[in-house]
């Protein structure tokens, strides 16, 4: 195949790892390779990179440093915050959930869990039309029996922020734990637990350009889980397994570039997530933007655009030599609508379209003009396609 | 000379082996290739849950991968909804009419030269390539020319009868140079899966190639039992839908007779199956409609071929008449016992295909 350009505009899916980050965890495969449990030396030294990252790791949070719990990543941090609390508050008779319809399905699915199987009663909060959360919405759905809510930083598909401080605040007049998923948010949102007000957070490395198969979950001191993955005593008997040494490295490194650059960082997807916006909406017939327009993920952009299929449309970029995602992009050619956007108010119709576009550190004005022409001129194409297709 | 490498070429990719070694083919001659197969309907439940017999989750991950091991783009082309409008409509509303259809010519018509090879030709290939047994070639006379695989047991010409010369324009047919034993040589030197999905006489999607269950399930009106009855109107007995019978039927009519009966024509408006001795099988001609000449161009005047009147007849002579409307007249040297309409009558000179169409009622069938 001749060479021809690529730009990868699909960040909130993941990034590439920093080179720096592989650096630190290169010496963790073949030299300090001890198991962190064992004890002799071997995993002494094991053990005081696991708890180095941790340290390094609480620093940024501001927490304690026995506050975090490493996982294998995003999904399983959401996994044992929500099936974990809502076990252990079922002894007290709390059987109650609240999220809402636009979180991850790590989160949807773990609460759909618990209550078909389990018997969980559940809330599922309104969201308007840009998937914006309402604290006094939350505040009334709290009850005395609700075990945990989960409700997420920002939002993967549209970009949204949520006022976590308020709906966290809400959560702690009424002694409701208060869960977020901040996968999307590190990296480029603050992590401060204590001015968050959060009792868990959710975070995965391989979105701040750390490793894949990382993560880890915040739990406020005093909280206590049930452990849903049981075998040895690792991370404080709350999650079993041999820790990824090289990996848990790597996100802590990788969270630690991450806050120290953030200054340089957030400015530059900004600016590159702008002149997207504008290119798009001024270029592309039909199109807009989907989510808050200002309230939103620095990196972010997302849109509808009328008539149009979504996967047609990440197949035709993809050719081109764009890489982008569409919420309702299925790669087995099966696409069912964005549960996010329906509940969002819009369409079947109207979500069939979507295209989510997230910049990243390597983006360039270049890369970005080269997008929205090539957005252009396929949107010309599929839609003079679809007109001319005779039967 | 153009460098293969600018040209784009779509492989419509099924997982199996024919279309396999076609990208195979493709990519080893220097062309840009990527791998594309369709998301085509499929019932939601079936007893047993049977999937398509084609295009399944299965087969996906198979032609992906496969397209993964050649280094190629691999995509897939959502066709549910086009293909249960027009493919699975069409043979629900032809058996209701009391016609055999044969969808593979029609899917070939509406959705892999049309829908499928747009939608390539957008993606900024110059052609779609198939893994089909066929031959497409460019005449003196600058007009394309379809022909039969060279493999004779394999060729597939008969369903491609449907196109002409905007589709052949941009069409390749890899494996059709090849005899289906190479082809699987040339899987094996690729590293490919050499295995064949069964011979496709069996409809696509129909799970479980249980005709009379999808058509209880999605045309109950058809099912619906009716008389068995001779040409002059006599009743012999009872038949349990028309679905059930095709022309040339010997077995399975329940009625006792001194002669052996066969089935001789339906009729769906009395919903009624007639049958008929050896004698009243014979039929010397038929006339076709939707007729398509694969050179662009109407004969002027009527001329000598063979013809097949199903996908596994074997050719025979007869007397090819074009007339209006994209219709014509064929009659057969000797007569034939199982001319079925619905089925496409197509027109061969040597392993050439000149066109086709559609077999029309005959018009003395009561």
């Amino acid at each position: 195949m001749p060479a021809r350009r690529q730009v990868y505009l699909d960040h909130s899916a993941t990034t590439p790892t920093d080179p720096r980050v592989v650096d630190a965890m290169l010496p963790y495969f073949t030299e300090t390779y001890g198991n962190p449990m064992s004890a002799h030396g071997f995993g002494r030294k094991a053990e005081f990179a696991v708890e180095n990252a941790r340290e390094t790791i609480a620093r940024i949070l501001n927490c304690r440093p026995s506050e975090i719990i490493f996982t294998s990543g995003g999904s399983e941090s959401d996994n044992l915050a929500i099936r974990g609390a809502a076990w252990h508050a079922c002894a007290q008779g709390k059987n109650h959930i609240i999220t809402a319809p636009v979180e991850h399905d790590a989160v949807v699915k773990t609460v759909a869990q618990l209550a078909n199987v389990m018997g969980f009663q559940r809330t599922i909060l309104p969201v308007d039309h840009v998937g914006m959360l309402s604290p006094d919405d939350f505040a009334l759905a709290c009850l005395p029996k609700t075990a945990v809510a989960s409700l997420m930083y920002a939002n993967n598909e549209v970009g949204t922020i949520e006022p976590i401080p308020q709906l966290a605040a809400m959560a702690r007049e009424r002694d409701v734990l208060f869960h977020t998923d901040a996968v999307q948010a590190a990296g480029q949102l603050p992590l401060d637990v204590q001015a968050l007000g959060v009792d868990m957070l959710s975070l995965s490395a391989h979105k701040f350009y750390g490793p894949k198969g990382v993560g880890l979950l915040y739990v406020r001191g005093g909280i206590e889980l049930t452990q849903t993955q049981s075998g040895g005593s690792q991370e404080d008997q709350r999650r079993a397994g041999t820790q990824n040494v090289p990996l848990i490295v790597g996100m802590a490194k990788a969270l630690e570039l991450a806050y120290e650059e953030r200054d340089e960082r957030v400015p530059h997807f900004q600016s590159m997530r702008d002149q997207l916006n504008d290119g798009v909406l001024s270029r592309v017939p039909g199109a807009s933007l989907t989510g808050h327009p200002t309230q939103r993920l620095p990196s972010h952009a997302s849109f509808l655009i009328e008539d149009l299929d979504s996967g047609a449309l990440i197949m035709h970029l993809d050719v081109r030599g764009v890489a982008a995602s569409g919420s309702s992009a299925c790669k087995t050619g099966n696409p069912e609508p964005s549960e996010v956007l329906l509940a969002m108010g819009y369409t079947p119709k109207e979500a069939s379209g979507s295209l989510r576009l997230t910049v990243g550190r390597q983006t360039t004005p270049e890369d970005v003009e080269f997008t929205v022409d090539t957005l252009v001129e396929t949107v010309e194409k599929l839609r003079k396609l679809s007109r001319e297709i005779i039967w | 000379m153009s460098n293969n490498a600018d040209i784009r070429v779509v492989v419509a990719m099924s997982g199996g082996v024919d279309s396999s070694v076609a990208a195979a083919l493709l990519v080893e001659q220097g062309y840009d290739v990527v791998g594309m197969m369709m998301r085509l309907w499929s019932e939601e439940t079936v007893a047993g849950g049977a999937h398509n017999r084609c295009c399944t989750p299965d087969q996906m991950a198979d032609a992906r991968r496969i397209a993964a091991r050649l280094g190629i783009p691999f995509y897939v082309l959502d066709t549910k909804e086009v293909f249960r409008n027009t493919i699975v409509e069409f043979f629900i509303d032809q058996h209701r009419q009391g016609v055999t259809p044969n969808p593979c010519l029609e899917c070939n018509r509406h959705i892999r030269f049309n829908f499928l090879q747009q939608n390539a030709l957008a993606l900024d290939a110059d052609y779609l390539a198939t893994g089909h047994y066929a031959r497409v070639a460019k005449g003196a006379d600058g007009r394309y020319v379809l022909r039969k695989g060279i493999d004779d047991h394999k060729d597939q010409s008969y369903v491609l009868s449907v196109l002409g010369q905007e589709q052949l324009a941009h069409a390749l047919f890899p494996v059709g140079e090849y005899s289906k034993p190479d082809v699987r040589k040339i899987a094996e030197r690729f590293g490919l899966p050499t295995a064949s999905k069964k011979d496709s006489q069996d409809l696509c999607f129909i799970g479980d190639n249980n005709y009379r269950r999808f058509l209880t399930d999605y045309a109950p009106d058809v099912m619906v039992p009716g008389p068995i009855v001779r040409r002059n109107g006599e009743v012999l007995g009872q038949h349990n839908g028309l679905v059930n019978y095709t022309i040339g039927q010997r077995k399975g009519l329940g009625v006792t007779s001194p002669e052996p009966l066969y089935v001789v024509g339906i009729n769906p408006h009395r919903n009624a199956v007639i049958v008929g001795t050896l004698d009243e099988l014979g039929q010397s001609s038929l006339t076709a409609k939707r007729v398509n000449w694969v050179s662009g161009e109407t004969p002027s005047a009527p001329f000598a071929a063979r013809v097949k009147i199903r996908y596994k007849a074997k050719p025979v002579n007869a007397w090819v008449e074009p007339l209006p409307d994209a219709r014509m007249a064929v009659r057969f040297d000797e007569p034939l016992r199982d001319i079925t309409p619905g089925q496409g009558a197509i027109v061969y000179d040597g392993d050439t295909v000149l066109g086709g169409g559609v077999i029309e009622r005959p018009t003395e069938t009561t």
